[in-house]
């Protein structure tokens, strides 16, 4: 400890060097961090789904619709406790580009499937009782800056009211996630507000059906035996975990993930090489001081540590001042305003970050350093 | 003053024929603003490439029409009355006699995805015979096209490309319907590539659309005969559509995409731009201090403020010119032409497209490595300038 005024020293010596240098290494890890955010946004919030729910949709296309008569059949195939239905509603708010996800539902079934969207018991009561009412997420809302007792008018594409025009909708309330990650972009309202679209014909279909199972370890043969019950009907199933469902649907907008991926690699690759060759630089100026302190009766050892702790140091806290500022940045809120489903910096990429910084101390470190014990004193002293 | 200009070339040319003897430090400049522009140029050619496959795809003589407040082919719908009246409307190209209109479906259809093996949405478009007049870039280029009222498809280069089974001669089942692959078509690179095509009318009752359609393409004696044709639609009383250039449909529907990437990729790239020139700042400064006695000298002798700035700065410049290039040519040999897909939200259905690395994004790409450059040496170089010809002499 005796030793931290000359850490800090050497850091001093040359103030400018040091301070462009915690700058890059300060953008690098703020990268990091801000790829960390957009790679989850783009996973659609898959790794919060629960494993205890599949999703059936048609055999042929997630836009051909299902027969409303498949839900107490799905009911019935055992291992599954409960199930539900959704239809995609597809409305346009003022604008296409205001495109957020909008799904016709059963409320009191619904927010029993999915407990991570949370509720008040007023908020669930209100939208019970009231048929032209919707369940908005707080992201959603806070994108379109609705407030409770707004009337949203929906201009339908697939479905058209009765008497033409607009769907109108109550807001009613807000759901939060249970944790993040939980998609807050999305709007609920009645099946049975829908169905006027049909006046006194039935509806009869629905989009898509999502049933929990008591056993997620048996999920694929609990999907094997729904869509067994519909093979070689007029409408076929398809059944799979809503985890690989969302992932599939992930997929299709292209591999994010792998993108981000190699994005970071390539920036945290430049930047800290950039960073890396000046610490190391700094050192090997300073061979005729570091022969000084070894004359003095400093061990090899603890030079190479004094080397590691100056390095350790820039990277340690560029690095914290980076993923600080990136936090700080989710903290803010998601620019798009509500458009991501997702938008937050994930504890376990936080950890990457603190194992990253550790490693770039240690490698721009290690190689001066080493250098630095090995100085035979007469040589160096001898350089000018 | 042009001694000045001497001055400048004297100390410049110096300058660079001893950047060997700081060849690791210079070599780091280089990599970090290659890094740069690789980042840079690659994020943005996904958006150029996405761009390329629908902006090319409309003509401006083709019209489209769909039911009024659809906002993509995907939500629409008219009868066969209103596709036969509109195919019927002044300003319709006809051939033959026949009219150049073509009354549409487009539905999607699970196919895996080759390289995920995770279904995707494949837009199937069920098409009339006037449907390759209307297009004509579209070519078969393997197989033979769809024989009319057969279960048979053909499917674009991309779809082919992209999404499994997609194989001339193989079978694919949907529903109760088996279709055969029978042909590959190609249609210069654009959307409808990705796309698999049959004929509607097998497709009507496959999807239980009775006799309805979607949309209806129609080619135009001119361009100009938009508007004879569509208010010719729009006033007619027993239609309720919308008409829309089959080009600006396309270009509307890459807009959000587009966005979201030139958003990321600027942002993503201009973060990273700052780090290198902190980089480029810590290289030049090193550089300069290198030669600390050097400059002196120079001054001693005669040499003046400016050409010592400017020689720094060139030398930056230089630096940086050297890695955009590097980050360009490896951006371009790494990304363009690389095969993806993604989804189009309008149609929820997916587009296949190739990354594209233009010349107009290289150029921005070394315009930025410039700036970076030049930005990284101006600091350094007021520093050389200013040095303080005694002590500097002096110095060790």
């Amino acid at each position: 400890m005796k030793f931290l005024p000359l850490v800090w020293r050497g850091l001093m010596r040359r103030k400018t060097r040091t301070a462009f240098t915690l700058l890059s290494i300060i953008v690098a890890f703020v990268l990091f961090g801000v790829l960390s955010v957009i790679r989850v946004a783009f996973t659609l919030g898959v790794d919060v789904i629960g494993a205890d729910r599949l999703t059936t949709i048609h055999n042929v296309s997630i836009i051909q619709l299902l027969p409303e008569s498949y839900l107490e059949r799905i009911r019935a195939v055992p291992g599954v406790s409960e199930a539900t239905h959704a239809t995609w509603f597809g409305g346009v708010y003022q604008d296409p580009v205001n495109f957020f996800a909008q799904m016709a539902v059963e409320p009191e079934d619904w927010l029993a499937m999915y407990p991570e969207y949370v509720v008040t018991d007023e908020v669930k009561a209100a939208w019970l009782a009231d048929r032209t009412g919707a369940l908005v997420g707080r992201g959603l809302a806070e994108r379109f800056d609705w407030s409770v007792g707004d009337r949203v008018p929906l201009q339908g594409t697939i479905f058209r009211p009765q008497g033409g025009g607009a769907w109108e909708f109550n807001i009613v309330g807000l759901y939060d996630g249970a944790e993040p990650g939980v998609d807050t972009s999305q709007f609920f309202f009645h099946r049975d507000y829908l169905a006027e679209a049909f006046g006194d014909r039935p509806f009869g279909l629905v989009g898509w059906y999502v049933a929990r199972i008591d056993e997620p370890d048996r999920a694929p043969q609990i999907a094997e035996a729904i869509d067994g019950r519909f093979a070689n009907s007029p409408a076929e199933t398809k059944t799979a975990t809503e985890k690989a469902f969302v992932q599939a649907f992930a997929s299709q907008i292209g591999d994010i993930g792998s993108i981000m991926t190699a994005i970071s690699v390539a920036v945290l690759f430049t930047i800290l090489l950039v960073a890396g060759n000046t610490m190391a630089q700094s050192i090997r100026e300073r061979t005729s001081e570091l022969a000084v302190l070894k004359t003095l009766g400093f061990s090899n050892t603890r030079v190479l540590v004094l080397v590691l702790a100056e390095s350790c140091a820039i990277a340690g806290i560029g690095g914290a001042v980076g993923l600080t500022l990136a936090w700080a940045i989710t903290l803010g809120g998601d620019p798009t305003n509500g458009m991501l489903p997702a938008f937050f910096l994930p504890a376990r990429d936080l950890a990457l970050g603190g194992l990253l910084i550790v490693a770039l101390g240690l490698a721009t470190g290690t190689l001066p350093g080493l250098q630095a014990m090995r100085l035979r004193i007469v040589d160096a002293l001898r350089k000018v | 003053m042009l001694n000045w200009f001497i001055q400048i070339g004297a100390v410049t040319a110096l300058n660079l024929r001893n950047i060997g003897a700081r060849a690791g430090s210079s070599a780091v400049a280089v990599v970090g603003i290659a890094g740069v522009v690789i980042v840079f140029v690659a994020v943005l050619s996904i958006a150029a490439g996405f761009r390329a496959v629908l902006t090319d795809a409309g003509s401006p003589e083709t019209a489209l029409v769909m039911r009024a407040g659809s906002d993509s082919e995907m939500t629409s719908g008219l009868s066969l009355d209103q596709t036969r009246i509109i195919a019927d409307a002044p300003g319709v190209r006809r051939q033959n006699g026949a009219a150049l209109a073509s009354a549409e479906l487009f539905v999607i259809i699970n196919i895996p995805k080759r390289t995920t093996g995770t279904d995707a949405n494949v837009p199937l478009r069920g098409v009339q015979e006037a449907a390759f007049g209307v297009r004509e870039n579209v070519q078969i280029v393997e197989g033979r096209t769809f024989e009319w009222g057969r279960n048979e498809i053909i499917a674009g280069r991309s779809a082919a490309g992209q999404f499994a089974g997609l194989e001339v001669g193989t079978e694919m089942r949907w529903g109760d319907n088996t279709w055969t692959v029978v042909g590959i078509f190609e249609a210069d690179g654009t959307i409808a590539e990705s796309e698999i095509w049959c004929d509607a009318g097998v497709l009507q009752p496959a999807y239980r659309r009775g006799s309805s359609f979607q949309a209806v393409y129609a080619r135009l004696e001119s361009e100009e005969a938009f508007d004879t044709f569509k208010d010719a639609l729009t006033t007619d009383p027993r239609l309720n559509v919308d008409v829309i250039r089959q080009d600006e449909y396309y270009a509307a529907q890459s807009r959000t995409l587009n966005a979201i990437i030139t958003t990321i990729g600027f942002g993503i790239a201009g973060l990273m731009g700052i780090g290198a020139v902190f980089g480029a700042i810590n290289t030049m400064y090193t550089a300069v201090a290198g030669r600390t006695r050097e400059i002196a000298t120079l001054r001693a002798l005669g040499f003046s403020r400016g050409p010592v700035l400017i020689s720094v700065m060139a030398e930056a410049a230089l630096l940086s010119l050297a890695g955009g290039a590097i980050g360009g040519v490896l951006a371009y040999v790494g990304f363009n032409g690389y095969q993806t897909a993604t989804m189009n939200w309008q149609t929820f259905s997916q587009v296949a497209f190739a990354f594209a690395v233009t010349p107009s994004l290289l150029i921005q790409g070394i315009t930025y490595a410039l700036v970076m450059g030049l930005l990284g040496g101006l600091l350094p170089a007021f520093r050389a300038a200013r040095l303080p010809v005694v002590t500097a002499l002096r110095e060790l």
